[in-house]
């Protein structure tokens, strides 16, 4: 009996599951890990209940258009408009915070977030769109696979690439000589007070990047993404610093000439294998990404077949 | 660019120029009036040698 309702009630089916859909699909990529962003609870309501609203759109559009409402289709953009508007809320609140931490995130890394969760919702958005289309077109079952495996997808989408992809990380012994500090090979700064070099040689670990590529290199050399590293590790590790210590700065420095990046981390917890997996696990930012090496391929390409 | 917003020295005949000038009578007293300095401006000391040190303001 149920089923028969859920065959005579085609429309409401439709909308229905594709709602739900597209709101798991928001709920599955919210997610507050040791970034501790969105925070709990009133940061998480504010995105499911875009969520909601991103499912909602995407799913009665589908009816709408069967019943040759083209107009529908204005809703949609009437929703682009609306997840612009999340990523500045993100952009601006991220910004705001940003002064006040005592290892900044970095524009580019909150470029990076803001970008992320707007693109969720568009992905909530298909998610309940193509859910609503195949319980409406054909069965509700339809409905149902579709979302499921538009769910896999977008989770898929969504896992970004980190930076063990790119590069080697290897852990560093860190040298003092007089004032100048090296991680490995790659001199770091100048360390004024014998205090600071005290607590740098008792708190410090130093960390070394190797690309794995040309194209790696040019992205760890990127100022935002060196930041994000330096983030991500002070987030997880704590930092052994307070304001008004510019002696004791977590610094990355590039070795010029291997291209390697040189880290230095004041840890709170002085774990080997737990800084490790906090630099590894650091995502890549999108701002940060370059191919020079295909595009230099190409032109090269083109300039043989050109003769 | 960094600006350099003091100079602790214990030669002081070495040193001149527009910057605050802090005479250290030995390299222990070098070491605190750069470790205050650094404290109260909110600023990195640096050694440019042992006897030598200056504080610099970054953006």
């Amino acid at each position: 009996m149920m089923l028969d309702w859920l065959h005579s009630h085609k429309e409401l089916t439709a909308v229905a599951m594709g709602t739900a859909f597209g709101m798991l699909a928001r709920i599955a990529m919210l997610r507050s890990d040791y970034r501790q962003y969105p925070a709990y609870p009133h940061g998480k309501i504010i995105h499911l209940a875009l969520g909601l609203i991103a499912g909602a759109l995407g799913a009665v559009a589908v009816p709408a258009l069967f019943n040759k409402d083209y107009t529908a289709i204005t809703f949609l953009s009437l929703a682009a408009q609306q997840f612009r508007e999340v990523r500045n809320m993100e952009r601006n609140t991220l910004s705001a915070i940003d002064d006040l931490e005592l290892v900044p995130r970095g524009a580019a890394y909150i470029e990076g977030i803001a970008v992320v969760f707007e693109g969720r919702n568009y992905l909530a958005i298909v998610t309940a769109l193509l859910t609503s289309l195949f319980a409406q077109w054909i069965v509700w079952w339809a409905g149902l696979i579709a979302g499921v495996l538009s769910l896999v997808i977008s989770h898929l989408f969504m896992r970004g690439k980190r930076i063990s992809h790119i590069a080697r990380v290897e852990m560093a012994p860190i040298k003092l000589d007089g004032p100048n500090l090296y991680v490995g090979d790659i001199y770091m700064m100048n360390v004024g007070l014998d205090e600071n070099r005290e607590i740098i040689r008792e708190q410090g670990m130093g960390f070394i990047l190797t690309p794995r590529s040309d194209d790696a290199r040019v992205t760890i050399a990127n100022l935002g993404q060196r930041q994000a590293i330096l983030h991500d590790v002070s987030t997880r590790l704590g930092v052994y610093r307070d304001d008004g210590d510019p002696g004791l700065l977590p610094i990355a420095k590039l070795g010029l000439r291997t291209g390697q990046l040189g880290l230095l981390v004041l840890p709170r917890e002085k774990d080997a294998d737990k800084a490790y997996e906090a630099v590894s696990g650091v995502p890549l930012l999108e701002a940060a990404v370059r191919k020079p090496t295909k595009a230099n391929r190409k032109s090269l390409e083109e300039a043989e077949s050109n003769g | 660019m960094a600006r350099i917003v003091g100079i602790v020295t214990t030669r002081r005949e070495e040193v001149g120029g527009g910057a605050p000038i802090f005479y250290a009578e030995d390299r222990e007293g070098l070491q605190q009036v750069a470790h205050l300095l650094e404290k109260i401006l909110d600023c990195a000391a640096h050694t440019i040698n042992e006897d030598l040190f200056i504080i610099v303001e970054r953006e």
